[in-house]
């Protein structure tokens, strides 16, 4: 990672993989531009994001996992309940 | 991950989930400003503006091997995450010459897909009585 000061931390790139259809959305669309990409037995989006690890801050992108098992659990929010 | 920042990540690990767990959480806590990961992987909620409980596994070569998506009350169970990662890790190392059926557990019998099998499979598999 960087050795850039630890507050200030330049802004993570978010999803990294091109959505399928890159177009613009089309007149009258309301639809956002990133749309689900997933399916089981395709590639899983890869993507870069803001984090807290080991005690510090640091970007992580799914792809410096490459070659171990991944496990990516997404959940609505801290300070709740379940 | 979720929508929150690292900076609540890093509140909530020291005031609640270290007193839960020893340590606190042992994995990176990642952040989805906006939701734009979540969209992407079909689990950011726009209306709520959080994502949703969802849980994908990726295998080391990059491609989602299973995922499961439940609303917020219902929390996930660990057993059977750690059941489908083991029969995975299974199927791979045997490069797919073995398949498990329902409920297989580690150490139990696996079926070898082949056109010898098909209609066959009674004979060599019954389903467990749980």
């Amino acid at each position: 990672m960087s050795d850039q000061p630890q507050g200030c931390v330049s802004p993570a790139k978010g999803v990294l993989t091109p959505a399928a259809s890159a177009a613009a959305p089309r007149e009258g669309s309301t639809q956002e531009v990133t749309r689900m990409q997933v399916m089981v037995g395709r590639p899983a989006p890869d993507f870069e994001a803001s984090a807290y690890l080991d005690g510090g801050f640091a970007n992580v992108k799914l792809s410096d996992y490459r070659g171990k098992w991944v496990t990516l659990c997404f959940y609505p929010g801290d300070f709740t309940f379940v | 991950m979720s929508a929150d920042s690292r900076f609540t990540h890093k509140v909530w690990q020291e005031e609640e989930l270290s007193k839960m767990v020893p340590g606190g959480v042992p994995y990176p806590m990642l952040s989805d400003a906006g939701g734009r990961i979540g969209a992407a992987y079909g689990v950011y909620d726009e209306a709520a503006g959080v994502d949703v409980r969802g849980r994908f596994l990726i295998d080391p070569e990059g491609v989602i091997q299973a995922m499961e998506v439940l609303t917020p009350p219902v929390g996930r169970n660990f057993a059977e995450l750690t059941r489908q990662i083991q029969a995975f890790q299974h199927v791979a190392a045997t490069k797919g010459a073995e398949v498990t059926p329902a409920g297989w557990r580690p150490g139990d019998p696996t079926l070898k897909p082949g056109p010898d099998l098909v209609g066959k499979v009674w004979k060599v598999w019954k389903p467990k009585q749980e």
